[in-house]
């Protein structure tokens, strides 16, 4: 089958703004559906669904948020880590003192309270940009992890500050096993991305873009760089912090405020980079690329363990990580979703490049 | 023509000054705009043109004096309060969103127009998507009276500056504002796109009486398509009315060909 | 002298020493903003190479001046190799980019770093006794470490020398004429890829300063590359592009950091050190967002 447009004929506006007008994606997002529906949980082990495939799903959700503020946005964020760590600690609050809600409805609202939340810190943006605002996330981020350290109210009076995540059930059925966590974590990963890829090609999607490519030309046609900015935080910290109560119930069940920290704000931030800054696809991609690394660098280490100390291994794994970062940055700025974009054109035309 | 008159006046400026620090980039201007007409701000490098245009939408504020927009006296206004008052822009260097294809650039002209909050934009639903289609029409017919179709999705960064430069026109256009700024809109361009967009903007001034502000350096131009002229030099006002008589001010010649102060 | 007012100015002294050393850190990073524009995340990984490399050399029975120079010479053959390799080909890019890279840089240095020589905690004696200055203490009952003196005058020297040679001179100018605008800096031949060498050098510098002053007090290890993050709020206090900025701003962060720990601390829970330095840059950059020392912007279209 060939990535041919030829004969798709777009004779309404309304199709040629469909979410993937071009058929041959629709079939692949369709295939892409039923291959995580049906076919993953058939052939895949529980080990590899909840070792892989379930923090994929929730970094890909957390890459979501932190790609419509920085990506789409164009604003620096160094705290997505608190976001997903208020999200985390407001559902494990919601959850653990008003039992009868809804789970779903929990996580919503915890996504709710850190979008509050990523306000407050995108509050000032208005007047401080660039690096200024990342140090400023950077501040939520210290702040936030000094708060869940500090207060033992957050964590229900634990002493250890650990949280450890109630039993959840949906519609009366309890979520137990590791295929019910993925299925749970799959809707909303699915809903999400249908909401954030129709707000990125809407309105406010355009209102965020022109707001990262040129803000005074962006307030003259008569954007509000206010509420524009405001918005990206909000909704980004409500996927961070949607992101980071999955993170809790659906796959550790057991953090500290340790789980949320700056070298997590980091790694959601490579994903973006390496997966495409303003593309939702290479939100996934990204958080493919961040989980599978440390897998594919551990296997080949596994071969040489035999020679190696574990904390060479952890050290090399550190340079190796470090190093295809740079080597990444220096080869394709853009992130893979360019590589895919790219790949793609040439398809089109394929096998006439001229 | 006859004189401006005082009811059908939708701009005026009234000894507008503004100094960034100690450079004074205006000093007590006046001038007023007829509505529905083409008027042009000519004057040498660094005669204040661009910090004017500025003036008038709110980009900077001035340091003294009154700008009276549709009959109010107007102070403080912001570059968006601008925007909702139907005043339009484009700029000298094309300040397009570079990330973004034709279409969606001039899409954010409409943004004004659009209603709909961001949980049904979310949806793409019903209303929200209702609107996004009536407005890509709209967008649409921008793009065919502008012919730049084929590039309809190239991303704006990639395309020849000639052809930012309508795209910006178009976004400006898609606001169907009242009173349209251009900076300096053909610049760096030849001949034949010159025209097409002289062209442009006398289509856009007589078909839908948008009342036009322009900035322009090729004075065969200038002549031929404004209604009024407004000649500044080093900040100051030294001439004004129609073309004619500003081509025959001796002001005017001596301030382009340079005479000692 | 009333007991209050003689802790008080304890509190206040030591954390105004403190804070010679965040201006010095600071500058490391105000040098690299200047010359490129980029926010150098990899700082607190250069404090910790700069510090182990030091330390293990002096284990090996070396000298302390020589390995001073030995860790010295390493610091800036790995600023050339970080120019050569990473920056060069990084140059036209957006500056979000180039920090994504000194993100990888970061881990990279990291795992180098604890690659050659180890992750073992290392004592570090650089020759200053941690004790009270006794003749102050007698004299006026106020308490203040010759450690905390002595490491605020090295830095100090450090930081008055770098901000002359890079205010002044051939070096000053090139510096800001970069800072300006890099383009245009080339075309009138001023060598880009040497001033960002040397800068990246200098920042190395000051991460072995600022590597052997902490590894003195909190033993030289991983933690230590975390403490370059306590000059960030200067930066955003200071500017990330003034000199002038980064050493008042280091004076001003640490002063009021040490006072709000002591007398706020205690109020609110404790540990507050790791954010109150941002929330009083971030209360001052609200009211003032070109920071202490920068010029007004004017938005140009």
């Amino acid at each position: 089958m060939l990535y041919r447009e030829t004969g798709q004929f777009k004779t309404s506006y309304k199709k040629d703004m469909a979410i993937f007008p071009i058929r041959q994606d629709r079939w692949a997002v369709v295939a892409m559906l039923i291959f995580v529906v049906v076919v993953v949980p058939l052939i895949a082990t529980e080990h590899v669904i909840a070792g892989y495939l379930i923090p994929l799903l929730i970094w890909s959700i957390a890459a979501i948020g932190l790609n419509i503020l920085t990506g789409y946005t164009g604003q620096l964020s160094l705290g997505h880590g608190a976001f997903m760590a208020v999200g985390a600690y407001a559902a494990y609050n919601l959850a653990s003192r008003i039992p009868e809600l809804p789970i779903i409805l929990v996580f919503l609202l915890a996504g709710l309270i850190a979008a509050i939340f990523g306000v407050l810190v995108g509050s000032p943006s208005l007047r401080i940009k660039g690096f200024y605002l990342a140090v400023a996330t950077l501040a939520a981020q210290f702040f936030v992890e000094w708060v869940f350290a500090t207060f033992s109210w957050f964590v229900g009076g634990a002493a250890s500050m650990v949280i450890d995540t109630p039993k959840m059930a949906v519609f009366g059925y309890q979520i137990t096993s590791t295929l019910d966590n993925y299925y749970l974590i799959l809707g909303f990963v699915v809903v999400g991305t249908l909401f954030a890829k129709n707000l990125v090609r809407s309105e406010i999607g355009r209102a965020w873009m022109a707001i990262r490519d040129m803000d005074v030309a962006a307030e003259v046609i008569g954007i509000q760089p206010l509420y524009t900015k405001l918005s990206a935080f909000a909704v980004s910290s409500f996927y961070g912090g949607v992101a980071g109560a999955l993170y809790a119930f659906c796959y550790v069940k057991s953090v500290d405020f340790t789980a949320f920290d700056l070298f997590v704000s980091l790694k959601v931030l490579f994903m973006i980079i390496i997966g495409g800054m303003g593309s939702i696809l290479g939100c996934f991609l990204g958080a493919t690329f961040i989980v599978a690394l440390p897998i594919i660098l551990n296997e080949l280490m596994h071969l040489f363990s035999g020679q190696i100390p574990s904390a060479m291994l952890s050290n090399i794994e550190h340079m190796i990580f470090g190093g295809l970062i740079i080597f990444f940055l220096i080869v394709e700025p853009h992130g893979l979703a360019r590589l895919w974009m790219t790949a793609k054109e040439k398809l089109r035309l394929w096998p006439f490049p001229h | 023509m006859s004189e401006p008159q005082a009811d059908n006046i939708i701009l005026g400026f009234d000894n507008v000054s503004i100094s960034f620090g100690a450079v004074t980039a205006l000093t007590q201007v006046s001038f007023e705009v007829p509505e529905h007409e083409v008027v042009a701000i000519i004057g040498p490098n660094g005669a204040g043109k661009t910090t004017a245009l500025n003036v008038i939408n709110g980009v900077y504020q001035p340091t003294q004096g009154t700008i009276t927009y549709k009959g109010e006296v107007r102070q403080g206004m912001r570059p968006h309060e601008a925007a909702v008052q139907g005043i339009a822009r484009t700029f000298q260097n094309v300040a397009l969103f570079k990330g973004m294809n034709t279409v969606d650039n001039i899409m954010t002209g409409r943004n004004l127009k659009m209603k709909s909050n961001l949980f049904m934009q979310g949806l793409y639903w019903g209303p929200a998507q209702r609107e996004e289609i009536a407005h890509r029409q709209a967008v649409e017919k921008i793009i065919d009276f502008l012919e730049i179709e084929p590039v309809r999705k190239t991303i704006v960064g990639r395309l020849p500056f000639g052809l930012q430069k309508r795209v910006e026109l178009g976004r400006a256009l898609a606001a169907e504002p009242d009173i349209l700024l251009l900076d300096e809109p053909m610049a760096g361009m030849n001949l034949e796109e010159k025209e097409d967009m002289c062209r442009f903007v006398l289509d856009v001034n007589e078909e839908l009486g948008t009342t036009i502000v322009l900035i322009e350096h090729d004075m065969s131009i200038v002549m031929d398509i404004s209604d009024r002229v407004i000649v500044l030099e080093y900040g100051r006002k030294i001439s004004e009315g129609k073309p004619d008589a500003v081509r025959n001010d001796q002001k005017v010649i001596d301030a382009y060909l340079g005479v000692p102060h | 002298m009333p007991m209050e007012l003689a802790f008080f100015i304890e509190v206040l002294v030591a954390g105004l020493l403190s804070g010679v050393m965040y201006s010095l850190v600071a500058l490391g990073f105000v040098l690299i903003f200047k010359a490129s524009g980029v926010f150098n995340f990899a700082q607190g990984a250069m404090v910790l190479f700069a510090a182990l490399t030091f330390v293990r050399i002096l284990e090996m029975g070396v000298n302390f001046w020589l390995a001073i120079a030995i860790a010295l010479a390493v610091m800036i053959v790995l600023a050339i190799i970080i120019e050569r390799v990473m920056l060069r080909p990084l140059v036209a890019q957006p500056v979000i980019i180039l920090f994504m890279a000194t993100i990888g840089l970061n881990y990279f240095l990291e795992g180098l770093a604890q690659g050659i020589w180890d992750s073992q905690v290392h004592g570090l004696d650089i020759g200053i006794p941690d004790v009270p200055w006794m003749s102050l203490l007698e004299s006026t009952n106020i308490l203040i470490s010759l450690f905390d003196v002595w490491s605020a005058v090295i830095c100090g020297v450090l930081v008055l020398f770098l901000a002359f040679f890079f205010q002044k001179g051939r070096i000053g100018r090139a510096l800001r004429a970069v800072a300006d605008d890099n383009q245009a800096a080339m075309s009138v031949g001023i060598p880009l890829q040497l001033i960002w060498a040397i800068v990246w050098a200098t920042a190395g510098m000051v991460a072995l300063v600022a590597g052997a002053i902490w590894g003195q007090r909190l033993g030289v290890q991983f933690s230590i590359s975390l403490v370059a993050l306590k000059a960030l709020p200067v930066l955003i206090l200071g500017g990330f592009n003034s000199i002038a900025g980064a050493i008042i701003g280091g004076l001003i962060i640490g002063a009021s950091e040490k006072v709000a720990e002591v007398y706020l601390g205690p109020i609110i829970g404790g540990g507050i050190e790791s954010w109150v330095a941002y929330f009083i840059a971030m209360l001052f950059l609200i009211a003032r967002p070109q920071g202490l020392f920068g010029e007004k912007i004017i938005e140009r279209v």
